[in-house]
């Protein structure tokens, strides 16, 4: 694409329509009139054109200059989506469907996990790998990390394990303690973000648009929990483990340099289905609901049983609820 | 006051009435069925009752059910003993074992069912009623879906499973589940072997390229 041909679509897109002046400003005391307005604003965007045709990365002028996610008209979204699945089709060679499917109205999701019934054997980290997509191998991404933690010592990460390996879980003297994003409501994440790539959802999901991350990791370095990822290289995805039913914000392939985080299967709880880490646990340990439901699974756990949140002290205000059962 | 002493007594009357049949059917009631509702709430819409849908129960032990086709043809005898047979279950047997034998559960009379404390028969297929009668705490939180496993929907028809999919009624104790197909439907069963650990993930060093 050339700078030329780019152009006038912008100006017809953004400039407004050209009007006599009569002399003053209306509102304020704007010194810009439109006409120059308009001008600075082709000028400047010719310029960033111009910088981008230079560079190699191939970069699309249409995703460069595209609105906000949420900002989006029903057919721009449209227009997007089906790029997605374009760009899906050309790098696995396999067709995939993308929705930007909404949050339900009256729905606040919530996670409970039972500390007193997990084992550890870690189904959930390759359940969830197999459902979102990430990078299997170089970078290896894993977005729920267990912990094996001393009975003896309580939640302490001081006495925590990532790497532990054994021939038969749970371990005598041992529990576990799987971390994931828990989709706080006060997401230190989202405030240190300075492109907006990330944001907060109406049923509580925190979401990354990964076209509009730029890879600062700055959102990395706020979480306290760990629970964002970078992709160092392009993500390992073999095409025929690829999990064609994919959300915009969630499990679409993603390229290389961008941050990545559980979405509670926005993919799936968004069509009211269970998460993949709740479907694969075979203690049951995971429990998923909308808190706004007093019927839900997730309202009598928060009812009935001793639940906590991890490291309450930041004041995150986590969706995620870790609870004893006995 | 002398007058309105028997009308707290027929309110606690009429209250008591409202509340003990549908306290009665929901003591009974698997997660699947809807408890009678009180007669005090019939005014209200009833909140429309989730889907819910059994799980397959593990299959018997080959050759065994009924049991009746040995046990038809033996004498009855209810005195606790070290069987000659069975060895398969009295192996692993670990359910209280210095408290319990087999015909604690199992019906002398009609041997193709289970038994509950009081003597009321129960078919297999509803064996966490008899596991209820102990276990009310984990019954209880089971049947609003706190304790054990459920998968499909967390708004709509989701699947339940019962207690016989992860413990091993001879010895409960939680060991390891694994994924079998029983009555052509997937589903879980039990297994007397803990589980093994999934690979751990790679440490930052060893993701160096």
């Amino acid at each position: 694409m050339t700078p030329n041909k780019s152009l006038p679509v912008l100006s017809d897109a953004d400039a407004p329509p050209p009007s006599p002046r009569d002399g003053v400003d209306p509102i304020g005391d704007g010194p810009l009139d439109p006409a120059r307005r308009a001008f600075l604003r082709t000028a400047a965007a010719g310029t960033a054109v111009a910088a981008l045709a230079s560079c190699s990365s191939g970069v699309d002028m249409e995703d460069f200059l595209r609105k906000h996610f949420k900002e989006l008209s029903p057919d721009e979204l449209k227009k997007v989506l089906a790029k997605v699945e374009k760009r899906n089709q050309e790098r696995f060679g396999k067709k995939t469907t993308v929705s930007a499917k909404g949050p339900q109205p009256g729905v606040e999701y919530g996670y409970g996990l039972d500390i007193s019934r997990c084992v550890g054997c870690r189904r959930c980290v390759y359940a969830c790998v197999k459902e979102n997509n990430q990078s299997r191998t170089a970078p290896q991404i894993h977005w729920i990390q267990v912990l094996e933690m001393d009975k003896e010592h309580g939640v302490d990460l001081a006495h925590a394990d990532l790497y532990y390996e054994a021939d038969a879980v749970p371990r005598p003297g041992k529990f576990y303690f799987p971390v994931q994003c828990q989709q706080c409501r006060n997401p230190p994440c989202v405030k240190a973000c300075p492109t907006q790539a990330t944001w907060k959802e109406q049923d509580g999901i925190v979401v990354i648009d990964y076209d509009w991350c730029i890879g600062c990791r700055c959102c990395m370095s706020a979480c306290p929990y760990g629970a964002r990822h970078f992709n160092w290289a392009t993500p390992n995805l073999p095409p025929e483990e690829l999990n064609p039913d994919q959300h915009y914000l969630g499990n679409r392939p993603r390229p290389k340099g961008v941050v990545e985080k559980c979405t509670f299967c926005i993919q799936r709880v968004r069509e009211g289905r269970y998460t993949a880490c709740v479907e694969v646990c075979p203690v049951g340990a995971r429990k998923f609901g909308n808190l706004l439901d007093p019927e839900s699974e997730i309202r009598k756990v928060m009812e009935t049983k001793r639940v906590f949140v991890f490291k309450e002290e930041l004041a995150t205000h986590p969706q995620f609820y870790y609870f004893y059962a006995t | 006051m002398g007058y309105v002493r028997p009308r707290i007594g027929a309110l606690a009357v009429v209250a008591a009435l409202a509340v003990v049949p549908g306290w009665a059917g929901a003591a009974e009631a698997a997660p699947g069925a809807t408890p009678k509702a009180p007669a005090a709430k019939a005014t209200r819409p009833e909140p429309k009752p989730p889907l819910l849908v059994q799980a397959e129960a593990p299959p018997f032990s080959e050759g065994i059910y009924p049991c009746s086709a040995c046990h038809a043809g033996m004498p009855k005898n209810g005195t606790r003993r070290e069987l000659v047979f069975h060895d398969e279950q009295q192996a692993i047997f670990d359910h209280g074992a210095d408290q319990r034998w087999c015909l604690d559960c199992h019906d002398l009379q009609d041997r193709d069912v289970l038994r509950l404390a009081n003597g009321a028969p129960v078919p297999f297929t509803e064996s966490y009623r008899l596991c209820g009668q102990c276990h009310g705490d984990k019954y209880r939180d089971w049947r609003v879906g706190v304790h054990g496993k459920r998968v499909g929907h967390w708004n709509g028809e989701k699947t339940y499973f019962l207690c016989v999919n992860c413990h091993n009624p001879h010895s409960p104790r939680f060991k390891g589940v694994q994924e079998i197909v029983s009555g052509g439907k997937k589903t879980v069963a039990p297994t007397l072997t803990y589980l093994k650990p999934e690979p751990r993930p790679k440490r930052p060093e060893e993701q160096r390229r």
